[in-house]
């Protein structure tokens, strides 16, 4: 057996992992810094595709056609896998899922802002699948390419999944878009209140993201926020046209010299209250998983108490 | 309040006939039956197998990553183990 190498050994080994482009798998060794980033991270994923299941759930009961009912209750199921593959990943760092559950509870882990906004009406999640699944697309194309092996698998799945959700969401609008005056005016209203908290789904601008260079030096991201803000009006401002819809901002238009468009500051303000607990929904997206969590406990001691029933009895044969 | 933890499962799918099973993912379920149908349900929803394979995560033995050179050394010196190794007269067309 190999001695065991010292930490600077160990250190410089995952460095040249890192930078050959190759995957940190979980029993390497690796620095505890990227080990708590990775947690903090995936679990923050995680707990974002559990919370995300709410707003859109909210329309199930109501979606207009057995058609948009089937496809809207696919799509929340998917959202619940996509969670369950994150919290394994996260899993394989050494921490538990009922672990990362009591550190969301308490809210010492957080989600994804955006979903604490309310989904006021049917063109919501519309907007939703368009625009909020298709800014984390954005965001997780690059990472199925993440340094850390279970996190960079568990992306590829969700990509190959979330690209339904955002061509449904899409339609679903363009048919709002193609209808009545008051659907048009409906997909309008729905665009005009997430295209900026889509926007500020990327995070801080550069200049203010604390994580930003170390993460990217331990290539977990490829690209910045402000790089993945700008690819996605880039993506969006031409399928905007297609829909019929303006977005919302009035200094946003193509600037020949950068082959870019231009856009307008996100209300960085808006974001911190949200992210500190003050948005619309926050208080009421915890207290719904809490009790769901609750009510459910009984259903896990029910089948906890049969699995043990039958290993005695497998035990005894 | 702290449930008791569910075993991890391993799960490997076999996505068509012919093909053999391939590890897709882990998950938490109280026993094999219930692995199972958690796996159908997560890694299963868009036809992606045939078969599945559940397999507690406790039971794998697996080599350790501190051991890799040493463990994997035998291999690394016996170029004559591929075929690239040995040179063939050029006037034989096909071998």
């Amino acid at each position: 057996m190999a001695a065991s190498l010292s930490t600077e050994g160990l250190q410089q080994e995952f460095d040249r992992l890192v930078a050959d482009d190759q995957r940190i798998e979980p029993r390497d060794w690796m620095p505890d810094d990227y080990r708590k980033t990775l947690v903090r991270q995936i679990a923050q994923h995680a707990h974002s595709e559990i919370i995300g299941m709410q707003p859109e759930g909210n329309w199930i009961t109501r979606a207009p056609s057995l058609r948009r009912k089937a496809i809207l209750m696919a799509k929340v199921q998917d959202e619940a896998g996509h969670g369950l593959y994150l919290y394994c990943a996260a899993e394989t760092l050494g921490v538990d899922r009922g672990e990362l559950i009591d550190l969301l509870h308490s809210g010492r882990q957080k989600y994804s802002s955006i979903f604490n906004y309310p989904t006021l009406t049917w063109a919501d999640v519309g907007a939703i699948g368009w625009l909020v699944d298709g800014a984390a697309i954005t965001n997780q194309i690059p990472l199925c390419r993440c340094s850390y092996g279970p996190y960079a698998r568990a992306m590829v799945r969700v990509c190959k999944e979330e690209s339904f959700h955002q061509r449904q969401g899409y339609e679903l609008l363009y048919a709002l878009t193609h209808g009545t005056d008051a659907q048009r005016a409906m997909a309008q209203d729905a665009v005009n209140r997430w295209w900026w908290p889509s926007l500020m789904m990327f995070g801080p601008p550069d200049t203010e993201s604390t994580h930003t260079a170390q993460s990217m030096a331990w290539r977990i991201k490829r690209f910045s926020n402000d790089e993945l803000r700008q690819r996605f009006v880039d993506m969006t401002v031409p399928q905007a046209e297609v829909l019929g819809v303006t977005l919302p901002d009035p200094v946003l238009r193509w600037n020949e010299d950068r082959r870019h468009y231009d856009f307008g500051e996100c209300d960085w303000d808006e974001l911190r209250r949200v992210v500190s607990g003050e948005g619309p929904c926050n208080r009421q997206r915890m207290e719904h998983h809490i009790a769901a969590h609750d009510e459910g406990a009984w259903v896990r001691e029910a089948a906890a108490a049969y699995a043990a029933k039958h290993a005695a009895v497998d035990a005894a044969a | 309040m702290t449930e008791a933890r569910e075993p991890l499962w391993e799960v490997f799918v076999r996505s068509k006939r012919g093909l053999s099973h391939n590890h897709v993912g882990s998950l938490h379920a109280p026993d094999a039956e219930m692995a199972l149908r958690n796996a159908r349900d997560v890694f299963t929803r868009r036809m992606e197998g045939v078969s599945i394979w559940v397999v507690p995560s406790a039971a794998i033995t697996a080599s350790s990553p501190e051991e890799r050179d040493p463990f994997f050394e035998p291999a690394a010196d016996k170029v004559y183990r591929h075929p690239t190794f040995y040179d063939i007269p050029k006037e034989v067309k096909q071998l």
